[in-house]
């Protein structure tokens, strides 16, 4: 006979522990027994019972204010969101042919390229530990498929290195490491280490390096086959009598440490940038889209709000109509105002200095996209490359292969720029012919033969001139979060703010939406308690 | 004094380059664009992208990016110095990606090509108000 009270599984005992201790009690114990600890998502909130006739008005069909209001409305509460654009996603954003771009200061673009080809400019990768985000996709059915994050194939360039020429990531990591390894070889060997380790220890990292390194039996990174069986051959390995391999040649260490390939490297060890990555099918809006079509009719769209007052009962948002001019508002018991920082510090919002100051604290990074049609997959067909990133540090940053449609034939799209930093602030400034003219001219030290023969047209997003939003993602310090950011999320009276920067996961959508569960979290358990 | 700001853009560049790891990003590592140093210059490649060619701003959702054109606040030499050093709501520092003879350069040149405020901003200014 079994005691009900003794957990039968690990799943039972979680169960009890959530049951007893709510569940950051239940995600505290799956991390102290090795699970999750890979985001802070629980599950969704299954909220319920919110107070009869109770309301609340969403600022934002974003994908915070999306799912803060799907989570709402499955809890009882009436939800009207007010969205300024024609579309819903806020930065989950994905740009096809007949799109028009309309930037602050009046540059205008539409974009040309051919069905079923897209960039999505804003978010483009989804990293597998991100649950929140993965699990409303498989809930509202978004079907998603493997993003090519790493590709050994792929380039990486350095202006002041090799002379310029674009090199292998994959040659240039395999020299990069088989240097290393050798180094430390010698070091160990010449006893420069002996009072840092064991005897033990010592012979153990010996053979480490050797085999890490693939050193030659002195300990040297060498030219031959078993170095090239990472690195590649000068000639591969083939079939019948001409089938003997001959080895590629090693870099020397000067060459390989100029060209910075350890950033690349790194990169790559990041928690979110490490595979498996996921993208949906068909563009990054297809999330967005998905929350849209269970929202329906409660978001109103060309909706710019120009003033928020509340009082003890509730809050008002006074708009305008961007199509007709006509001016409206809507009142409501609570309010979550999903609208990016730059925009929200210049609508007048009742709230309290504390939150004003907040507000106005935290500045926008500008990143800038570019999307390029090509007339045919000349990286695939001719050079091997599938899906992935070639590095440069001009300031185009990269250019990303396409993850979808590979080996088919016609245009395809590539992204030929993701800028940061200065090189954003450069391109940005220029016009967008110019910005496609600087990508086209930077791109082509990758391909050079196929990059303006095979380029058909580009279109590009610099985001700090997006008229919704007039920045990228949000830019906080150690000085800013200690004075602002629980003032930020606090809720103000009968208001409370979510969305990308209110959130210590800042710049990706599980941010987003971890900001919104929490809101509507906090929102719902006061609306219940008044 | 000189020191102090060295050692203040040095700190501001470590946290923001901390600040993106955790954001998406294109992965190359720093880039090798440089900035002029040149008023105009600096004025083309940084501050045009959101104040743009003519300076005149623009407008967006319910907010605009300020005209720095015919902008009566830039008649005090500092104000435009103090929002290039802490950044002003949506906009960011450029600590980390001006050194202060940039500053001073295009400071001046905003100061004088799109408003008539002759008298330069010098680097002596930059220090002064980083040091604060």
């Amino acid at each position: 006979m079994t005691d009900p009270s003794f957990p039968q599984s690990r799943r039972d005992l979680f169960k009890m522990i959530g049951a007893a201790g709510g569940g950051a009690a239940m995600y505290q114990a799956m991390t102290t027994l090795g699970h999750a600890a890979e985001t802070q998502f629980t599950g969704p909130p299954r909220l319920s019972g919110a107070p009869k006739g109770s309301s609340v008005v969403v600022l934002g069909a974003g994908l915070a204010g999306m799912l803060a209001a799907y989570e709402l409305m499955q809890a009882g509460y009436k939800v009207t969101v007010l969205e300024y654009q024609d579309r819903p996603g806020g930065r989950n954003y994905t740009i096809r042919g007949g799109d028009k771009i309309v930037e602050v200061g009046g540059a205008t673009q539409t974009c040309t390229f051919a069905p079923g080809n897209y960039v999505n400019p804003g978010p483009w990768r989804i990293p597998h530990h991100h649950r929140t985000l993965l699990h409303y996709c498989k809930a509202f059915g978004v079907e998603l498929e493997p993003f090519i994050q790493m590709n050994h194939n792929a380039f990486v360039h350095r202006s002041k290195a090799f002379g310029g020429k674009p090199q292998r990531y994959r040659d240039v990591a395999v020299d990069f490491k088989g240097h290393v390894a050798e180094l430390m070889g010698k070091a160990l060997n010449a006893g420069s280490l002996d009072d840092k380790l064991t005897k033990e220890d010592k012979d153990k990292l010996l053979v480490a390096m050797r085999e890490w390194g693939v050193l030659d039996k002195n300990m040297s990174y060498t030219s031959n086959l078993a170095v090239s069986g990472q690195r590649g051959y000068d000639k591969a390995p083939g079939g019948g009598v001409g089938g003997a391999p001959t080895p590629s040649q090693v870099n020397g260490l000067s060459d390989v440490l100029s060209s910075n390939v350890w950033t690349q490297m790194g990169f790559y060890f990041n928690y979110v940038m490490q595979t498996t990555m996921f993208q949906p099918k068909g563009g990054m809006d297809m999330i967005g889209k998905a929350f849209a079509k269970r929202l329906g009719k409660m978001i109103r769209y060309n909706a710019k709000v120009t003033e928020i007052t509340q009082n003890e009962t509730g809050v008002t948002a006074v708009w305008e109509d961007t199509k007709t001019g006509q001016k409206a508002s809507t009142s409501a018991a609570w309010m979550v105002n999903t609208i990016p920082l730059p925009v929200l510090n210049q609508i007048p919002m009742q709230v309290g200095p504390k939150l004003q100051a907040a507000i106005k604290a935290v500045p926008f990074n500008g990143q800038l996209k570019i999307g390029i049609e090509m007339k045919r997959r000349f990286w695939e067909d001719d050079y091997s490359i599938y899906g992935g990133h070639s590095f440069t540090d001009q300031a185009i940053g990269l250019i990303s292969y396409p993850n979808n449609n590979m080996f088919s034939d016609g245009p395809a799209v590539l992204l030929g720029a993701f800028a940061n930093g200065a090189g954003a602030f450069q391109l940005t400034g220029m016009t967008p012919e110019q910005r496609i003219e600087a990508a086209l001219a930077q791109g082509s030290v990758f391909h050079p033969a196929e990059y303006r023969k095979e380029f058909i047209s580009g279109v590009s997003l610099a985001w700090s001139r997006v008229p919704w939003i007039m920045g990228c993602t949000s830019r906080w310090t150690e000085e800013s979060r200690a004075a602002h950011y629980q003032n930020l999320c606090a809720i103000d009276g009968r208001i409370v703010l979510a969305g990308e920067h209110a959130t210590y996961y800042g710049g990706w959508m599980e941010g987003s939406m971890l900001s919104a569960l929490d809101a509507v979290e906090r929102i719902h358990k006061k609306a219940s308690a008044a | 004094m000189k020191a102090r700001l060295v050692l203040g853009v040095g700190v501001l560049t470590l946290a923001a380059a901390t600040g993106l790891r955790a954001q998406d990003g294109p992965g190359g590592g720093p880039t090798a664009v440089e900035v002029a140093s040149e008023g105009r210059e600096v004025y083309e490649q940084i501050c045009q992208a959101c104040h743009m060619a003519d300076a005149k701003g623009g407008s967006g959702a319910g907010a605009a990016i300020p005209a720095l054109a015919g902008n009566p606040r830039l008649a005090d030499k500092d104000f435009g110095t103090t929002i290039l050093l802490k950044g002003r709501g949506g906009m960011p520092w450029f600590s980390d990606i001006l050194t202060p003879e940039q500053m001073a350069a295009v400071l001046t040149y905003v100061r004088s090509h799109f408003n008539d405020y002759k008298d330069p901003v010098t680097v002596a200014d930059i220090e002064r108000l980083a040091a604060l």
